[in-house]
């Protein structure tokens, strides 16, 4: 009949309209600003710097390699070199970066760097309210700006932080046990020494 | 409640009485403008809200909510919005004409409220002799500005969105003429006022004697809103301004304040033609029965005006727009013979008057159903029903 499935259509949206009052499932619109939608763990925005422990130069786990920088699609990252060294996690000395700027204005987000990295110092934060007056430099994020501790990456990435507490702190582990062991070889070895011109006469 | 109902009649004529005879006419002319002016665009952003809050419902969404009282002042930032805006017109465009189609799209709805009795006393220009002619006349007007908008823009999206309309209002002019001879022949009389106050005799008791209360009544009814829809261009006849197919179509070159006069003027059109149904076929400003005669004659007017644009927003919210050839082929295929069928139950009715009611009201459905469902048949004959295969 014509006209029928007008007023079937017009019966559908009124179930529609009805059903966005009195049920929530229906209306999954969150009104941004003032409510906010718990945050994903794979959600991942613009990349930040893991640092271990308080202090955020020293206990920065980059050792600027400079992969990420050469891995980097959209070239956003800068670094430059330290001319001095500072001991990692393990105990060894290590390059830092003197300089580490991201330009969040060219970053496309893709995650290689943090992909590529074998130190597990870039990883992905999920802050996205950067809007700014300065689009040059109010984007350009530098070392002490994408610092972050690892407490900040464990909350964001629980899996992940986990599993690279996990790794690294056997790492260290293992290095203690292999500088416990070399520590004791070299004490008996300089123990010897002494001995050891007494016994072959 | 008399006080009530007359209060803005009561309150020009203390305004009127305050100046010399000689200025009266005027003034009494200029209040009513004034009147006009004020409460149609009012209405106008008021319906805009409204419209954007329940289609955003239809479709799952809460809509504007942050300017104002849940959002009801969203209009007001949308008109200072439109008005800061930079007013472009094309290097191509002949810049007289286009400087003039929006106001010729917005002042003949604004002209033709001048005849529309909007409660008891209540019309700015009582035409005894005339109204519902000049009403239909200055609506017509409309097609003119908008032809100029798609013409003087130089633009070919322009130049189709304004074909498209004119095609379209000239062939909807005709059911919508059409639909309302019926009452005409009725009433006796082309002034508005007096077709309102044909419509206040009482049936059985306590119901009104609208004419939509009649066979023919309710199938011009029909008749006309359909028609009238399309007039106003709006969803699902909205193909003169397809956004998706012709970007806006005749004001695709439009910006700024020019922009927002041709919704104006939409929606001053939909108004006016949806205040000419109400007075033709919805009783004007009578209550549906007599014992709700205590409620003001303009709230009642007010109140079927906003019932209306429910129906409107809830029909833009349901159906897809058409295609040319199904308008077109609606137009002249199913809604003129249709007319001219209710022309005839019309004249039938007027004539089998000593008849009882359930007779006479037999009979007119009787004549409209058979049309009606010969066209049923060719439809379907037409467009057998789809079948789906991998849908349920």
């Amino acid at each position: 009949m014509i006209g029928s499935g007008i007023l079937h259509g017009l019966a559908v949206t009124a179930k529609n309209f009805a059903g966005s009052f009195t049920d929530p499932a229906r209306l999954v619109t969150v009104g941004y600003p003032e409510e906010r939608l718990p945050p994903k763990e794979n959600a991942r925005q613009f990349p930040f710097l893991v640092f271990d422990g308080d202090d955020s130069e020293a206990g920065l786990r980059c050792v600027a390699c400079q992969i990420c920088e050469k891995e980097c699609p959209p070239q956003c990252i800068f670094i430059i070199k330290s001319k001095a060294k500072k001991p990692d996690h393990l105990g060894k000395p290590q390059l830092y970066p003197a300089t580490f700027d991201i330009d969040f204005s060219v970053c496309m987000s893709c995650q290689i760097c943090v992909e590529v990295c074998p130190f597990d110092a870039i990883k992905m934060d999920q802050e996205f309210e950067l809007a700014t007056a300065d689009r040059f430099d109010g984007l350009l994020r530098h070392k002490d700006q994408l610092a972050r501790p690892n407490a900040y990456f464990q909350k964001l990435h629980p899996t992940d932080a986990g599993a690279i507490d996990t790794l690294r702190a056997a790492e260290a582990e293992k290095a203690r046990a292999a500088a416990a062991v070399k520590a004791a070889a070299t004490a008996s070895e300089s123990v010897k020494p002494p001995a050891a011109p007494g016994s072959v006469p | 409640m008399d006080a009530l109902d007359a209060i803005f009649v009561t309150l020009k004529h203390l305004v009127v009485g305050w100046f010399p005879a000689l200025l009266q006419p005027w003034v009494s002319a200029l209040i009513s403008i004034g009147a006009i002016l004020a409460i149609f665009p009012l209405l106008f952003g008021l319906t805009t809200v409204l419209e954007r809050k329940a289609l955003a419902r239809i479709q799952n969404r809460p809509g504007p909510n942050r300017v104002g009282p849940a959002g009801f002042l969203q209009f007001v930032a949308d008109g200072i919005k439109s008005l800061t805006k930079e007013d472009i017109v094309p290097r191509a465009a002949d810049r007289v004409v286009h400087f003039l189609a929006p106001l010729v799209v917005v002042i003949p709805p604004l002209l033709s409220f001048a005849v529309l009795p909007v409660g008891r006393n209540m019309v700015a220009l009582d035409l005894r002799e005339t109204g519902l002619l000049f009403f239909l006349m200055v609506g017509t007007a409309v097609e003119l500005g908008v032809f100029m908008a798609g013409w003087s823009s130089h633009n070919k999206y322009s130049l189709l969105g304004a074909m498209r309309a004119l095609a379209q209002l000239l062939s909807y002019e005709l059911p919508l003429l059409l639909s309302t001879v019926p009452v005409v022949m009725l009433t006796g009389s082309l002034s508005l006022v007096g077709i309102v106050e044909k419509q206040s005799a009482v049936h059985g008791g306590f119901l009104m004697g609208w004419n939509l209360f009649t066979p023919w009544g309710a199938a011009g009814a029909v008749l006309f809103f359909i028609a009238a829809i399309a007039e106003a261009n709006r969803s699902p006849f909205d193909l003169p301004e397809a956004e998706s197919e012709i970007v806006a179509g005749y004001f695709t070159e439009y910006s700024g304040f020019k922009f927002a006069l041709f919704f104006l003027g939409e929606y001053l059109g939909l108004f006016a033609v949806s205040g000419l149904g109400i007075t033709l076929f919805l009783g004007g400003w009578l209550p549906p029965f007599s014992f709700l005669a205590w409620i003001p004659s303009w709230l009642w007017f007010l109140c079927k005006l906003a019932g209306l644009m429910v129906v409107f927003i809830w029909l833009r919210g349901t159906l897809p727009r058409l295609r040319m050839d199904q308008l077109m082929r609606f137009a002249w295929q199913f809604l003129l013979p249709m007319a001219l069928v209710n022309l005839l139950v019309a004249g039938l009715w007027h004539f089998t008057s000593p008849w009882p009611v359930a007779l006479r009201w037999l009979l007119g459905v009787a004549i409209l159903a058979v049309p009606y469902l010969m066209f049923n048949r060719a439809f379907e004959r037409r467009h057998p029903q789809r079948t789906y295969r991998y849908v349920s």
